[in-house]
């Protein structure tokens, strides 16, 4: 596996403070994840051995757990909220613009490798509904038009992809 | 009129130029209540947050001294704290406040709650998706950590204890107590069984452990700077403190209010402090707190006898905002989050887009859960498709009851409350639906009506 440096050391650093190995097993996989960009079984085995346990042990992590992935997003993973309250301020209708917009079904990767568009739940953030994430960014209070000015920024790079350098 | 907040959690956080590092919290005073605490006994803390009422913040309403009470001391066994900022009930949003706009009071209410149990390390379980929410929090357990508000020998007190923050990956699971230890041990979110897996006896690794909710940690720093029995005051008795409403939906303002408990009454929140419905609409109904709270009808009337003997007759607007005054009217204050629905909702698809988040997140362990949730997911969903029946609506009142009471863990409830509520309340709008669909079937229409919650 190569993973950055500043990835090696950071889990070197993370590992000894928990009490247990195993406890640090959710942590490894977000920043294996974060470092490569999905969790390749190649990375499962990887994150099993270091924390002395079976592959099978990562594998139903990942699994379990939404955020997890096991295959890359596109270049902006926008993630839309369609919870309750921000169902009521319209999120159906924010995320159908998105899917014309930039020519992708919600739950896919456009075929460019340009958008990976998702329903997602409650980001805790209602009182500001309909709410969008882009990467790691947060956008509220997204209507039509608004989404529709946000899938035109993507189109032409204009917009960050919202990742941490 | 619009009412005055009382101001205890978020009294800094909105200021203009309040930042979250901590040169500012410090210039408000922040840590002096540490410093007090650390020259007092762990045993008087605890009595003070006893005297203090507080009741948990997170959803089920239990008074924090209490629960540190239960902790099992005669063990031996290390005893551990954990915040949980998991906060991913639907309708609910203070949490994240708290942590982006003044996370050394989070981490400050912590390590005094964690000297008063005398734990060996403290924990914030954090959603995953709050990804700036978990910088803040490391940056500013740094800055704690360099003056030494964390870490070994706190202020030169012969107390050591540090907080690690771990993130969740997008299971709402993890809020539940018992969920959120399995996962921080590095499991699935499973939920275990109460008895025997009560935290405060079997906890994290089996050992005694205290999960409150963020703002419940928060108010023990205010407990402490007030004493307990100042705090007491605030609210009424058996509802003390203040609470953060959270509200969204249909109102002109939505956002988060905090005003001291039962200092006002739902009507006030939506009208005075939420600016009131969008233009021409009527109020519907409310969801008060959080998704899986009962919903309330706005024209029921709620009447009985609250737990002091004085009888009430309350319309929704009456309804004052504090845990027992909602319990009473059939629902519950949860966590804080205010649903506000107007007359353009549509109950069978606020039901379905409730029934899909529900669906989505059952751990799957048992049975009722794991394949009742969904089941009544396809009924609503069918229902908004346009093949209502009229015998939906109980037959989904049916599963829910079959779920609730059923299962390892309260998710059972969460998920059946909200369908036996809707059905109960709103049970001719589901055979309305139904009638009108078959209608239109006759008439060879295939497409239902367009839909805009799910
Ligand atoms: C399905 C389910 C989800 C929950 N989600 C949360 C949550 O996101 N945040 C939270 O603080 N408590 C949540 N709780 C409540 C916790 O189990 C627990 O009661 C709470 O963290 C205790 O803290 P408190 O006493 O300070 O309220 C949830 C409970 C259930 C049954
Ligand atoms: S009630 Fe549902 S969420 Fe809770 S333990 Fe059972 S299957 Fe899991
Ligand atoms: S429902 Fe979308 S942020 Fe809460």
């Amino acid at each position: 596996m190569n993973l950055k440096p500043e990835t090696t050391e950071k889990i070197d650093k993370l590992v000894p403070r928990y009490p247990t190995k195993r406890s640090a097993a959710l942590p490894l996989c977000h920043l294996v994840q974060e470092d490569q960009g999905y969790l390749s079984n190649e990375a499962i085995e990887w994150i099993a051995q270091r924390l002395e346990l079976e592959p099978i042990n990562i594998q139903e992590i990942v699994t379990f757990y939404p955020m997890l992935r096991t295959e890359p997003t596109g270049k902006y993973h926008v993630r839309v909220c369609r919870t309750l309250p921000c169902a009521l301020a319209g999120a159906y209708q924010t995320c159908h613009r998105l899917e014309k917009e930039l020519n992708v079904e919600v739950g896919h990767t456009s075929e460019d490798g340009l958008v990976t568009l998702e329903y997602v739940e409650c980001h805790a953030d209602c009182g500001r509904a309909p709410v969008v994430m882009v990467g790691e960014e947060e956008y509220t209070d997204i209507d039509p038009d608004k989404a529709g000015e946000l899938a035109a920024k993507m189109k032409s790079g204009e917009l960050s992809d919202g990742m941490p350098d | 009129m619009a009412h005055e907040e009382t101001r205890l959690i978020m009294k800094y956080a909105d200021e203009p130029g309040y930042t979250n590092d901590i040169d500012c919290y410090l210039k408000h005073g922040g840590y002096e209540e540490l410093k007090k605490a650390v020259t007092m006994k762990p045993e008087d803390i605890c009595a003070e947050v006893m005297d203090s009422g507080v009741r948990g913040r997170g959803g089920a309403g239990f008074p924090a001294g209490m629960k540190w009470k239960f902790l099992d001391r005669k063990s031996g066994k290390p005893i551990y704290l954990v915040c949980n900022a998991d906060e991913s009930e639907p309708g609910t949003f203070k949490d994240r406040q708290i942590i982006h706009k003044d996370p050394h009071q989070l981490i400050e209410g912590m390590m005094i709650a964690a000297y008063a149990i005398q734990a060996k390390l403290a924990f914030i379980y954090i959603r995953g998706e709050f990804f700036q929410g978990y910088r803040i929090l490391e940056k500013a357990i740094e800055e704690a950590r360099e003056k030494n508000f964390l870490g070994d020998n706190i202020l030169d007190s012969g107390y050591s204890c540090d907080i690690i923050v771990h993130r969740g990956a997008g299971a709402y699971i993890c809020g539940e107590e018992t969920g959120l230890i399995e996962s921080l041990e590095g499991f699935r979110a499973n939920p275990r069984i109460k008895p025997p897996y009560f935290p405060a006896a079997l906890g994290l690794y089996q050992c005694p452990t205290i999960v409150n909710n963020v703002e419940t940690l928060c108010d023990v720093k205010h407990v402490v700077a007030m004493g307990g029995k100042e705090f007491a005051k605030i609210g009424t008795p058996g509802n003390t403190g203040t609470r953060t409403w959270c509200v969204s939906g249909h109102v002109m303002k939505p956002g988060y209010y905090e005003f001291a408990c039962a200092d006002i009454t739902l009507g006030e929140l939506i009208y005075d402090v939420c600016g009131g419905l969008k233009p021409g609409r009527k109020l519907k109904a409310v969801i008060p707190g959080g998704s899986s709270s009962k919903i309330l009808r706005a024209d029921e009337r709620f009447t009985g006898k609250l737990k002091d003997g004085t009888e009430y007759d309350w319309g929704i607007e009456d309804i004052p905002m504090d845990f027992d005054s909602l319990m009473a009217v059939g629902s519950m204050s949860g966590s804080g989050g205010v649903i506000v629905m107007d007359d353009s909702t549509d109950m069978v698809e606020a039901l379905a887009n409730i029934n899909y988040f529900y669906a989505h997140e059952s751990c799957g362990q048992c049975t009722p859960c794991r394949e009742g949730v969904p089941w009544m997911r396809k009924i609503t969903q069918r229902m908004v498709d346009g093949e209502a029946r009229e015998e939906d609506a109980d037959l989904l009142n049916s599963i829910a009851d079959q779920i609730a009471g059923r299962t390892i863990c309260a998710f059972g409830e969460a998920a059946s409350w909200p369908v036996q509520s809707f059905i109960a309340k709103f049970k001719d709008e589901f055979v309305e639906k139904a009638r009108e669909q078959a209608a239109r079937r006759k008439e060879g229409e295939k497409t239902a009506k367009e839909t805009t919650l799910i």
